[in-house]
């Protein structure tokens, strides 16, 4: 959330504030913290990387002559002798908006200075993550158990298996490494490293502000969003 | 943002309420979207369906939880414009595999032999 009054003046809304923003030959994005446009930057490369990904899933599913295995069966779960399409993926999926709602509220209670809501729920939010990690792991193991491999599987088309560890693996990695830097920040909001003025950081001497927890609210908002896509693309479609 | 006048921080806050709302849509959302799975739609209702719910829970995710939505203009454009490059990108591969596959088709099927 950027600040109007920024710089002593009121700046415009809009895009009339849009071309003063860009023609003042100042700063561009004014009110906006350097390390939220920086991580801003980084998620619009990460979305490069992701797309290129699911448009070659669909490129290479779309130019197979083989059928594509069904995923609503290949996802299936077996509970009690019944077949339940997806009820895994499901969970995932409430799972990381679980943990996405925790940390969009610790983000408000972070700049409210509520030191203790804004610690427990950015380490909800850790624990959700480390939730979807956890049934992240069970599910390959279990299609690798059923012969699924990067070369071949038993349900159809040899593309599959690669386009499916690509793609869930390399979302599960920023899952991961999200998982470690929100402990690492939830400890640092118990420990107060953002009150009275902030704490110096790591590798700098700059004071710490509740503003990092916005942006590390924004990768996880970020790896909930891709999910988002690839649970439509890859399970649902 | 005329909120923010009343503190001396330098962002503003948004009341508990919308997130929660943000939330409650998400999780209805993602349900309609399972429940596509679950009845077995087919052909373009589901397809349509799929789209639908992705791009409204992304547009609120991005929006309301990434705060896009209350961002300077000088910010969201640089963030969404580069987007179109990503539709001609797919543009360009659904033209692509469909030559792959027409290809493919004719070749095993008519042989390519001389």
């Amino acid at each position: 959330m950027s600040d109007p009054k920024i710089e002593g003046l009121q700046l415009k809304p809009g895009f009339r504030g849009m071309a003063d923003d860009t023609g003042s030959d100042q700063t561009m994005f004014k009110g906006v913290h350097w390390g939220k446009a920086m991580m801003w930057i980084f998620l619009l490369s990460d979305t490069f990387v992701f797309s290129c990904f699911l448009i070659s899933y669909m490129k290479g599913r779309g130019s197979t002559l083989v059928d594509w295995p069904y995923p609503s069966e290949v996802f299936a779960l077996h509970v009690g002798g019944v077949s339940v399409p997806l009820l895994l993926i499901a969970i995932m999926t409430f799972v990381l908006i679980t943990s996405s709602g925790t940390m969009a509220l610790a983000v408000k209670y972070g700049y409210e200075k509520n030191r203790k809501m804004c610690g427990w729920l950015v380490l909800a939010t850790a624990l959700g993550g480390l939730t979807f990690v956890g049934m992240q792991a069970f599910e390959w193991s279990k299609l690798i158990e059923e012969g699924v491999r990067p070369w071949e599987n038993p349900f159809g088309a040899a593309q599959f298996g690669s386009f499916f560890f690509m793609i869930t693996g390399f979302h599960g990695t920023h899952v991961s490494i999200g998982v470690i830097f929100l402990f690492i920040y939830a400890y640092k909001v118990f420990a107060g490293h953002y009150e009275n003025g902030g704490k110096r950081g790591w590798f700098t001497t700059m004071k710490g502000d509740y503003v990092e927890i916005e942006i590390l609210g924004l990768y996880w908002h970020f790896v909930d969003l891709v999910w988002v896509f690839i649970f439509a693309f890859f399970y649902l479609w | 943002m005329v909120k923010a006048e009343k503190k001396e921080q330098s962002a503003s806050t948004h009341k508990i309420g919308i997130y929660m709302w943000i939330w409650g849509l998400l999780f209805v959302l993602s349900f309609f979207s399972y429940m596509v799975d679950w009845y077995n739609f087919q052909g373009m209702l589901r397809w349509s369906l799929i789209l639908f719910f992705m791009f409204l829970k992304a547009g609120l995710i991005m929006a309301f939880f990434m705060h896009l939505f209350w961002e300077r203009y000088a910010l969201v454009n640089v963030l969404l414009w580069p987007m179109t490059a990503i539709a001609c990108f797919i543009f360009l591969m659904v033209a692509e595999f469909e030559y792959t596959l027409f290809s493919r088709a004719f070749y095993f099927v008519v042989g390519g032999g001389a």
